[in-house]
């Protein structure tokens, strides 16, 4: 590690996350499952495949536009599992509560994660309490496990992805991020953006019925699409190239991320899943995700290529091409 | 998006990419151009331009960054106020990664307690001057004609509300001044200049004269795609005619005249003064000093600043980078010591910087 003390950085899902995990958790508490890195565990109990999965929330502000941090808490771990393979069934919640947090604020986040967990038909089946003095956390943080069964005949992980695979993204990019933003009283942004989060068990499981050639699926959460991208180049050693004309970016996100320097390739989304899966399949696919919901938007972003780089190549509006790396840094906004 | 989906079509850059190679191909010689702001760096880098530019067209950046243009002893001793017990130091995100004299940063500074915190504008610090009666705020004022003005404005307000705990650490820059000192380097041999597009707006076309007086070519460009494969046709226009001038490709954001009433309030609080810059060294007159009415609100006036000793990290090349003189890929730390995750220099650290554009957008994808 090159830093003595956890900077804010550390937890941005780019590169120092990536030292942090691969320096620090992994060679401590390191075995065959957690060696994986994937957003769940996939154990075997029995006869049975299961998949594991825990997350925590400390977004700021708590309500946002399109959700807040109890429905948030549910969608991402009921999709953590889902992009596994696994039939979310039940999840945990554990709350930090700083001392002075509004009851009602409570209730209503509480009354959202229900409403979440009915709609994504998870069951919350146990939960812990703690509460901490003022200043010791900021208002509340949420932390959530869940379990999943897995039902899908292949494994779905970065090792399985194969050239030729098509590259699908289910809809718009970075809209969470830029609905978060907006909030932001420091920035003085006032848009409509409403944050995508949503559960996408059922999205992912009309995908998985449609196709038996599905490789690989990630849900592009913190770092957004270009990080998750570039992070799967690098564990599955391979290049994969996207057109950045045929990433699905809202107007009104464009629009804030053109005011603020910010790259939509790198905003957070919390309903979107980014499909690996084998060419001959991806119209079957895009069908079926354009026919649900929460994929209305689902475009054909890419492919992997033949040669074994390692890599995330992004072919630029104009004709060019370039590398998309881990971002380095905190999303600030620029200077000049 | 209406307004700049217009400025990326790409039959439009390829249009003009086209006039760029025929006019570089009559002009026959390398022709080297530099932009002067980290944003068209960034902005080239983003869309491949380089890649696709004539093979005797040469793009280099300059000292357009304001974060990277800073020098180690005022990144010291921004860090130095930041340390101070009892400070809220209100600074640009850009500034909190950047290492001084032995490595330490603002964000270092933070983890280990320091109340420091990054604003959208310089507003934000005055805000928490009124919210904090008891604390005292230092905002780092930095950046070109863009930001100084902001900043001026935020002194005023600051006044007119009788705020004590409100006091800037002002390591502004002009941008005429510099240009005049990469004119003058023997060492480099620019045929053109993209100037900025942002800075023109406050400061018009004025602060650029001496470029054509010295026979060579200026355009203040935009920072799309379509605008800078323009501005670098007009370049090559004045070039091969022979005829320079100061040329706005910009015109949709930049009036000859500039904006009057911004460098009013800017001359209202700055006057002209020394600065130093990384790289380049002092130059006179390039810096923007607190005046003396305003004197309560200067931060080295208001604390006492150490005795200098900082020491620029050995092997860095940042100096000859913001010059032009090298690019990234020549300095013997770039990918190997040097990374955005580990940057030695400020061109690594700042999203504006050269290295960092380099880093991010002008590997070889293949």
């Amino acid at each position: 590690m090159r830093h003595e003390r956890i900077l804010l950085e550390h937890g941005s899902g780019g590169l120092l996350s990536h030292e942090l995990i691969t320096e620090v958790f992994l060679p401590l508490l390191r075995n065959p499952h957690l060696e994986r890195l994937e957003d769940s565990a996939v154990l075997t109990v029995g006869e049975r495949s299961i998949c594991f999965t825990t997350d925590s929330y400390v977004i700021d502000p708590l309500f946002f536009p399109g959700g807040d941090i109890g429905s948030l808490a549910v969608h991402g771990t009921v999709n953590d599992l889902a992009v596994c393979g696994g039939r979310p069934l039940f999840i945990s919640a554990g709350f930090i509560i700083e001392e002075g947090l509004p009851l009602e604020d409570l209730r209503r986040i509480t009354l959202s994660m229900a409403e979440a967990a009915r709609k994504a038909g998870v069951a919350v089946v146990t939960g812990d309490t703690k509460v901490v003095a003022r200043g010791a956390a900021d208002g509340l943080f949420i932390n959530t496990s869940g379990i999943g069964l897995v039902e899908y005949p292949h494994p779905l992980s970065v090792k399985s992805i194969e050239a030729g695979d098509a590259v699908i993204v289910s809809g718009t990019v970075g809209d969470h991020g830029a609905a978060v933003l907006s909030r932001r009283r420091e920035l003085g942004v006032i848009s409509e953006v409403l944050s995508d989060s949503a559960p996408l068990n059922g999205l992912i499981a009309a995908i998985l019925a449609a196709s038996p050639r599905v490789h690989c699926m990630r849900d592009p959460t913190r770092g957004g699409l270009g990080a998750i991208l570039a992070e799967i180049a690098k564990q599955s050693g391979r290049l994969i190239e996207i057109r950045e004309k045929d990433v699905p970016v809202r107007e009104e996100v464009r629009g804030i991320c053109e005011i603020l320097g910010f790259d939509p390739l790198f905003l957070a989304n919390e309903g979107k899943v980014v499909v690996f899966c084998h060419p001959g399949d991806a119209d079957r696919v895009l069908e079926v995700m354009r026919g649900h919901e929460y994929g209305r938007e689902a475009a054909l972003i890419g492919s992997v290529g033949e040669r074994e780089r390692g890599r995330l190549v992004l072919r630029t509006v104009i004709g060019s091409s370039r590398e998309v790396d881990l971002p380095v840094g905190e999303l600030v906004p620029r200077i000049c | 998006m209406k307004y700049i989906d217009e400025y990326r079509r790409p039959e439009l850059v390829q249009g003009l990419l086209a006039a760029v190679g025929a006019k570089a191909a009559e002009i026959g010689r390398e022709v080297t151009i530099m932009e002067i702001c980290g944003t068209h760096t960034h902005a080239i880098g983003k869309y491949g331009l380089r890649r696709v530019l004539p093979a005797n067209l040469r793009l280099i950046s300059g000292p357009g960054c304001p974060v990277c243009v800073t020098s180690i002893g005022d990144v010291d001793a921004a860090l130095h106020l930041a340390g101070l017990p009892g400070v809220i130091f209100a600074t640009f995100g850009d500034m909190l990664r950047v290492p001084g004299t032995g490595g330490e940063s603002l964000t270092g500074l933070r983890a280990a307690g320091a109340d420091i915190r990054v604003i959208s504008s310089a507003g934000d610090a005055v805000r928490f001057a009124a919210e904090n009666p008891d604390r005292q705020v230092v905002l780092m004022g930095i950046g070109f004609e863009t930001t100084a003005p902001t900043v001026a404005a935020a002194v005023l307000r600051a006044k007119q509300r009788g705020l004590e705990n409100f006091c800037v650490f002002s390591v502004h820059k002009t941008v005429p001044k510099v240009i005049e000192a990469l004119l003058a380097d023997p060492e480099l041999n620019i045929d053109g200049f993209i100037c900025p597009g942002h800075v023109s707006v406050i400061t018009g076309t004025e602060a650029y004269r001496v470029i054509p007086e010295a026979g060579r070519a200026a355009v203040i460009t935009g920072f799309e795609p379509v605008d800078i494969a323009e501005g670098i046709l007009m370049i090559l226009h004045q070039i091969a005619s022979g005829k320079f001038d100061v040329a706005i490709q910009y015109s949709r954001g930049v009036k000859e005249w500039g904006n009057a009433r911004a460098r009013e309030v800017m001359a209202e609080v700055f006057e002209p003064g020394d600065a130093d810059w990384r790289g380049l060294g002092v130059i006179s007159g390039s810096g923007l000093c607190i005046r003396r009415e305003f004197a309560e609100f200067d931060a080295l006036r208001r604390f006492d600043l150490p005795a200098p000793a900082s020491a620029e990290v050995r092997g860095c090349s940042c100096g000859e980078v913001l010059r032009g003189v090298l690019t990234p890929p020549q300095c013997r730390l770039f990918l190997k010591a040097c990374t955005p995750a580990n940057p030695l220099g400020p061109c690594m650290v700042s999203g504006e910087g050269t290295c960092a554009a380099y880093y991010k957008y002008e590997r070889d994808p293949g």
